[in-house]
C-alpha cells in the first residue's frame, strides 16, 4: 500500500531509533524530506496529500444506484473514501471525454468488456493492477479474466457483472409462446412495425442481424445479407434507444411493445410491476462488465476499492440490486437464490452456455462497421 | 516632454481591448486553428489518430454524396425552422410592441422564462406531449375523436416543432427591438396622410423592422441548422442533423479527424451565411437583439 510523508518519516525514525540507520544517514534523509517539503510546489503538496476521494464513471440509473447504495456508501463508510460518481449513455462518449482530460481525471470506468478494453489499450489509457493489492480477486471467475489478460497480461480492469442482450416484449401485446416461438425475429415482424425499438449500438444490430440470418455472429460471412437485415429493423423501429433510462422509457410508457433489450434493466421493470416478458434466444448476446483503473489514478485507493466491491457480500448485494450476475464464481462461492434465478446466471462457472463477442474478430471489423452502422441508422 | 495619456489615446483603446482580444484568441481562433490542423490528421483505428498530415478526411467529405445530402437536408430544416419562427415570431413581437398595457415588463419576462429550464428538460417535455401516452394522444383517445394514437413523434415534424419551441423568443426579441427603435411619428405622419391601419404597416412598420426580422432569421437558421439536441430526443434516425453526423464521427466512431472536418465543414456554411448577411445588414441589429 501506498505510504504518507508522515508515516515515512515514522519509519525513518523508528529504523534510527532501533539501531538499523546511523546517526549520519538519518540526519541527512530527514534534511533531505525536510528539503524537498520546503522546496515543493503547491501542486506537489496537493499531489503526495493523502487521497480523499475516487472518480467513478458508469451507466447510471437503477445499475449504478445498486452500485452507490451497496458498494461505494459502505465504503466511503469504512475509509473515509468518497466515490465522486459520473454517468454515461454510450461509453464511446466516455471515452472521448477521457481522451481530451488529463490523466487522473477519470479513474474508475465501468466499462463493457473486452471489446471496449481495446480502444483504451489502442488509446494509451490502461494502467496496470497490483493484483496483490486485490485478493478478492481469487474468487472471479477466470473465464472472464483471461480474454482480459491474452490483451495485456499486467491488467487494468477486473470483471465485475455480466448480462445477456435478450428481447423485451409487452406481454399485453405480445404473449409468451409467440415471443418464445419467434425468437429473435420478433424484430422483424411487420405486425409490430412502428412499435419495435432496439438498441443504437453497432454491436447489438449486426449481431441480432446475425442471428436472423443464420450466421454466427463471431465470424461472419456475408455482410450484405446483415446490413439488409439491420435495413429492416430500421424500417420497422419507432426509435433505437441509447441508454438503459430511455429502454425504461419506452418500454414503460408503451411506445414500443418488443425490443432487444439489457437483462437487468427488464428485471428492474419486472420488479416495478410492468407487463414485460424477457427472453433470451439461442446465440443471444453475452456480455461482461468490468472495472477498468484508468492510466494516472491513485492506484492504491482504486485497487482498495475494487477489492471491497468485489468482496463476496458487497459483490452479491450489487448483483441483486442491479439484477446482473457478479463475476464471482458459483463454484468457490455461495451465491443467493435470487442471483441463481437471474437472465444469463452461468451456475458451472464456464460461462460456456453463454455466446460473447470474439474481442479480436469484433475489434478488426469495428471501425468499418461503426461507420456503416452510423449511416444506415440515419437513413442511408 | 514625456507624451501623456488623452481620453481617445489609441494605446488605452488597445489596453482595454487586450483582455477579450486575448480571450477570443485562446477560446475561439485557436481551438478552431487546432481542429482545423485536426483535419489533417491520419486515423488510425477508433479513438487513435496519427500527425501524419493527409488530405484523406476532406477527399471522403468532397467525394462522398452521403455527407452532401446531410448538409443540404439541414440547410433546408434550418430554414424552414427559421421561416416558421419568423411568422410566427412577428406577431407576437408586434403586438408586444404596439400594446399600451401598463405592465409591457411582464410580456417581455415571459419570453424570457422558458430560458430559466433546462433546455433538455424543455425539449424532453414534448415526449409527453406528443408521444404515445401523451396529453394530446390521450385527450383525443378519450373523447373518442381517434382510436389510434396519431404518430407526432421521432419525426422531422416534431424535430421542428422542437427547434421552434427554442428559437421563437430569439426571433420575438430581435423583430421586438426592431419595432422599438422606429419612430413612432412616421406611423401618426403616414396615418395623417391618408394611409389606412393596414397601409402604414405595410409601408412604414414592416419595411423597418425588417432588419431585426433578418437578424432573427439569420440567428434562427444558424441555432437550428447547427442543432443536435432536438434531433437526437425528437427525431428518429432519419431525422439527424449535421451536427449530429459529427457527434457519432466523434463520440461513436471516435473518428477525431473526419469529425474536425466535418465540424470545419459547418463552421464554414453558417459562416458563409453570417458573412453575407454581415455585408449587406451589419452586424448591429443581432448586438441588439441578443441584447435585448
Amino acid at each position: 500500500m501506498k505510504l504518507t510523508t508522515t508515516k515515512r518519516l515514522e519509519r525513518l525514525h523508528d529504523r534510527y531509533a532501533n539501531g538499523d540507520l546511523s546517526r549520519r544517514t538519518f540526519l541527512t534523509l530527514t534534511a533531505a524530506a525536510a528539503a524537498s517539503a520546503g522546496l515543493s510546489m503547491p501542486w506537489m503538496g496537493r499531489a503526495l496529500a493523502a487521497v480523499q476521494e475516487v472518480r467513478f464513471d458508469g451507466w447510471g440509473g437503477t445499475v449504478q444506484d445498486a452500485i452507490d447504495k451497496f458498494a461505494f456508501q459502505p465504503y466511503t463508510g469504512k475509509t473515509k473514501i468518497k466515490v465522486v460518481q459520473g454517468t454515461f449513455g454510450d461509453e464511446d462518449e466516455i471515452i472521448t471525454k477521457i481522451k481530451t482530460a488529463k490523466p487522473g481525471d477519470y479513474q474508475v470506468i465501468h466499462s463493457s468488456g473486452v471489446n471496449y478494453y481495446i480502444k483504451y489499450v489502442n488509446a494509451g489509457l490502461t494502467s496496470e493492477i497490483n493484483e496483490a493489492n486485490i485478493p478478492n480477486m481469487a474468487n472471479v471467475l477466470q473465464p472472464m479474466i483471461e480474454p482480459f489478460r491474452k490483451l495485456t497480461p499486467k491488467l487494468s480492469a477486473v470483471p465485475y457483472d455480466y448480462g445477456t442482450t435478450g428481447i423485451a416484449y409487452n406481454t399485453k401485446v405480445i404473449s409468451p409462446e409467440e415471443a418464445k416461438e419467434k425468437g429473435a425475429a420478433l424484430l422483424l415482424d411487420k405486425k409490430y412495425a412502428g412499435k419495435v425499438g432496439g438498441y443504437s449500438d453497432m454491436t447489438t444490430r449486426v449481431w441480432y442481424a446475425a442471428l436472423a440470418t443464420g450466421q454466427d455472429p463471431n465470424n461472419l460471412k456475408d455482410m450484405d445479407a446483415i446490413w439488409a437485415k439491420v435495413r429492416e429493423t430500421r424500417d420497422l423501429a419507432k426509435k433505437f434507444w441509447s441508454s438503459g433510462a430511455e429502454l425504461m422509457d419506452l418500454l414503460s410508457k408503451g411506445e414500443i411493445v418488443v425490443t432487444d433489450a439489457w437483462s437487468g434493466r427488464v428485471a428492474a421493470l419486472q420488479d416495478q410491476g410492468h407487463p414485460i416478458g424477457y427472453l433470451d434466444p439461442s446465440g443471444s448476446y453475452a456480455w461482461m462488465e468490468d472495472m477498468l483503473i484508468l492510466k494516472g489514478s491513485p492506484m492504491a485507493e482504486c485497487e482498495e476499492l475494487i477489492n471491497f466491491m468485489l468482496d463476496p457480500a458487497t459483490s452479491i448485494a450489487v448483483a441483486e440490486g442491479q439484477s446482473y450476475p457478479p463475476s464471482l464464481d458459483p463454484t468457490k462461492v455461495k451465491l443467493t437464490e435470487k442471483i441463481e434465478k437471474l437472465p444469463a446466471f452461468d451456475k458451472t462457472g464456464t460461462m460456456k452456455s453463454l455466446t460473447f463477442a470474439d474481442p479480436t474478430y469484433w475489434a478488426t471489423n469495428e471501425d468499418a462497421w461503426t461507420k456503416q452502422w452510423n449511416r444506415i441508422s440515419k437513413g442511408a | 516632454m514625456k507624451r501623456r495619456w488623452t481620453l481617445y489615446d489609441p494605446r488605452l483603446a488597445w489596453m482595454l481591448v487586450a483582455p477579450v482580444l486575448l480571450l477570443l484568441i485562446f477560446f475561439l481562433i485557436l481551438p478552431i486553428a487546432v481542429m482545423a490542423g485536426y483535419t489533417f490528421f491520419t486515423f488510425v483505428t477508433a479513438g487513435v489518430e496519427t500527425s501524419a498530415l493527409t488530405t484523406a478526411n476532406w477527399h471522403e467529405f468532397l467525394t462522398d454524396s452521403y455527407y452532401s445530402g446531410f448538409l443540404l437536408k439541414t440547410l433546408r430544416v434550418g430554414a424552414i425552422t427559421a421561416l416558421l419562427c419568423g411568422v410566427l415570431g412577428y406577431f407576437p413581437a408586434y403586438f408586444i410592441w404596439a400594446t399600451t398595457f401598463r405592465h409591457k415588463w411582464l410580456l417581455l419576462l415571459l419570453l424570457i422564462v422558458p430560458f430559466w429550464i433546462s433546455f433538455t428538460i424543455r425539449t424532453f417535455s414534448w415526449i409527453n406531449i406528443l408521444g404515445e401516452q401523451g396529453v394530446i394522444n390521450v385527450a383525443l383517445l378519450k373523447m373518442g375523436i381517434i382510436h389510434e394514437p396519431l404518430q407526432m413523434l421521432y419525426n422531422e415534424g416534431a424535430v421542428i416543432l422542437g427547434m421552434l419551441h427554442f428559437l421563437l423568443p430569439y426571433m420575438i426579441l430581435n423583430v421586438y427591438v426592431s419595432l422599438e427603435s422606429i419612430d413612432r411619428t412616421l406611423i401618426s405622419a403616414a396615418r395623417s396622410m391618408g394611409c389606412t391601419s393596414a397601409q402604414a404597416f405595410r409601408e412604414v412598420t414592416l419595411p423597418l423592422s425588417l432588419p431585426g426580422l433578418a437578424a432573427g432569421l439569420l440567428l434562427c437558421f444558424v441555432l437550428a441548422a447547427g442543432s443536435y439536441v432536438t434531433p437526437q430526443l425528437l427525431g428518429s434516425g432519419r431525422d439527424a442533423l449535421f451536427g449530429n453526423l459529427i457527434y457519432d464521427t466523434i463520440m461513436g466512431e471516435l473518428n477525431w479527424p473526419m469529425g474536425a472536418t466535418l465540424s470545419i465543414v459547418l463552421f464554414i456554411v453558417l459562416g458563409f451565411f453570417a458573412a453575407v448577411y454581415t455585408r449587406y445588414m451589419g452586424m448591429s441589429q443581432i448586438v441588439k437583439g441578443l441584447g435585448g
